[in-house]
């Protein structure tokens, strides 16, 4: 079944055209990649999901409802979350405040916290402490941890791995396996190793355009393919 | 340099500031007396400046708005009080200590009023249209200053309006050799109450949670299911409550209001805002208090340098902390 779906969706920043023309379908469950190239269209894509640039024209609907027009908030509201590159964390708010705030009643569920915790062990640690004293790898944890610690249909999580060491990819890459067995994700991902393991289905964007879609499994099998859509650069 | 930081930071940090400051006048005014009541001019003056200031900072790290019409707040804050303690007048000549009260809290309570309708207007029809346009902002908000103060021209008239003060704040409290004026003890308390009030809204409730967040990222505040747009809205009207209520504070301690009153006083909010970190509550305070100080113990002992001291001041600690003493944002 269909979660999200993006038809013809074409995207400005200013005066600059970045988006010309993405369409992809997200099935429900399990992981869907977002692969390209830097300056591809990625990050404008999951974006343009959240309304933060408003796509213009084009349709994105989740559930099978229309929310191209959506006000972020509710579109957040209706199960969406969002673990943006710069991982949003707030840095004067403790971890245990950054994670209240993405509750929609004030109040986390316990029962979720030790699942969070059993996930980011760091995290149980250091859950007095303020966010900016976090390392790159905590900060990263702690903002995959806001967008879990109530149930979601779909998390949107842009190039989650940048930055960290591989120990803490491998955590991270554990981590998303037991989220997606109740959440759909979408990936964006330039470490195509780490792709690799976690996708189900996946799509290539490259200068705003989706120049291939279809499985990870084939994809991956397809050397060719890898190198003629992705280079060197991956 | 970072060994002396970290033992700078386990002192007490910038927190240490106005204790260094009072420590060093003590040793230059030498009378411990005149010290006293300076020190508690000072801390007075720093308390009714932070309400004025609190909200342009939270207003300034929430909403990146830069509202030069915030001492509009200030001046009809003061005249709506002082026209109340006017229109009670015989309240405020009684014995009765309640009467005296009443009328005040009264006083008061028309300032906050009208601050909270004033923002709620003045973030609609003004603001809104120039959010993230920092250029239109400053003009509309200059032009709504200017507005404001010929307004108060219009409704008060250009000479000076005497603000009734309450019996029971009249006077001063004599302790040995010192004399500390009983207005400036009040102003002091209350001020600290205000502040009390704001740290626990800020750092105990959700809806504090989310400014302090706001602040930070707004664009993550929203991706986490909330309207900032409307927090802005309460946040602005919060601001210019407290503005009206340092304004009405303020017109009791001068006892004699201009309608230029609110546009003496935003040089030195702007300095506070500034040096105190934008967003930042304990910053506003820390730079508030600061300022007050400086500016009583300056006036003391070299009256032709008190104007220029928060300037000094500014400069001096904007080269040691370009983000000001204690910004909201790390």
């Amino acid at each position: 079944m269909t979660l999200l779906s993006l038809k013809n969706v074409k995207t400005n920043i200013g005066q600059y055209a970045v988006l010309h023309d993405v369409s992809f379908d997200v099935a429900e469950g399990g992981v869907f990649v977002l692969l390209g190239r830097n300056g591809a269209g990625k990050t404008t894509t999951l974006r343009s999901i959240m309304h933060l640039w408003r796509p213009s024209p084009g349709s994105i609907t989740f559930r099978g409802q229309d929310i191209t027009g959506m006000h972020t908030s509710d579109i957040a509201r209706m199960g969406v979350a969002y673990v943006p590159e710069n991982m949003g964390i707030f840095g004067t708010l403790t971890v245990d405040e950054n994670l209240v705030l993405a509750t929609a009643n004030g109040k986390i569920d316990q029962t979720r916290l030790k699942w969070v915790h059993s996930l980011f062990p760091a995290l149980e640690k250091f859950r007095e402490k303020q966010a900016w004293s976090l390392s790159g790898g905590q900060k990263q944890m702690l903002s995959v941890a806001r967008a879990i610690i109530e149930p979601r249909q779909l998390i949107l999580i842009d190039e989650p791995t940048k930055g960290l060491a591989p120990s803490i990819v491998d955590a991270m890459a554990e981590a998303f396996r037991d989220i997606a067995k109740d959440s759909t994700i979408l990936l964006v991902e330039q470490n195509f190793r780490f792709a690799k393991s976690l996708g189900r289905d996946m799509a290539v964007i490259d200068d705003g355009r989706v120049v291939h879609a279809g499985s990870m499994a084939d994809f991956a099998a397809d050397q060719g393919l890898q190198d003629r859509l992705l280079g060197l650069s991956m | 340099m970072d060994a002396l930081n970290k033992t700078f930071e386990r002192l007490g940090g910038v927190n240490l500031l106005p204790v260094a400051l009072a420590l060093v006048a003590f040793v230059l005014i030498g009378a411990p007396s005149s010290w006293v009541t300076l020190t508690v001019a000072g801390l007075a003056m720093g308390m009714m400046v932070f309400l004025m200031a609190s909200g342009l900072s939270l207003v300034f790290g929430l909403m990146d708005v830069l509202n030069f019409g915030h001492s509009a707040f200030v001046s009809f804050g003061a005249f709506v009080a002082a026209t109340v303690l006017a229109g009670l007048s015989g309240w405020l000549a009684s014995d009765s200590i309640a009467m005296n009260a009443a009328a005040l809290i009264l006083a008061y309570l028309a300032a906050i009023v009208f601050g909270l309708v004033a923002g709620w207007f003045f973030e609609t029809v003004i603001i809104r249209p120039v959010y993230r346009d920092h250029l239109r902002q400053i003009l509309i908000t200059m032009g709504a200053m200017i507005v404001a103060e010929q307004l108060l021209l219009a409704l008060w008239g250009g000479t000076p309006f005497t603000v009734l003060r309450p019996h029971f704040l009249e006077g001063s409290w004599i302790i040995g050799d010192v004399s500390i004026e009983i207005y400036r003890g009040f102003a002091f308390i209350l001020g600290a109450l205000a502040y009390v009030g704001l740290y626990f809204m800020l750092n105990r409730t959700r809806m504090g949670l989310l400014v302090r967040a706001g602040v930070e990222d707004r664009e993550m505040v929203e991706s986490l299911g909330f309207r900032v747009d409307r927090l802005f809205i309460g946040v602005f009207m919060l601001g210019s409550a407290l503005a009206a209520l340092g304004g009405a504070m303020w017109a009791g301690y001068a006892t004699l209001i201009t309608p230029h009153l609110g546009a003496e006083m935003m040089i030195i909010v702007f300095i506070v805002v500034i040096i105190g970190g934008l967003g930042s509550i304990q910053g506003t305070l820390l730079g508030a208090i600061l300022v007050g100080l400086m500016s009583n113990y300056l006036g003391f002992l070299a009256p032709k340098m008190a104007l220029a001291s928060n300037m000094i001041l500014m400069v001096a600690i904007l080269m040691w902390r370009p983000n000001g003493l204690r910004p909201a944002v790390k």
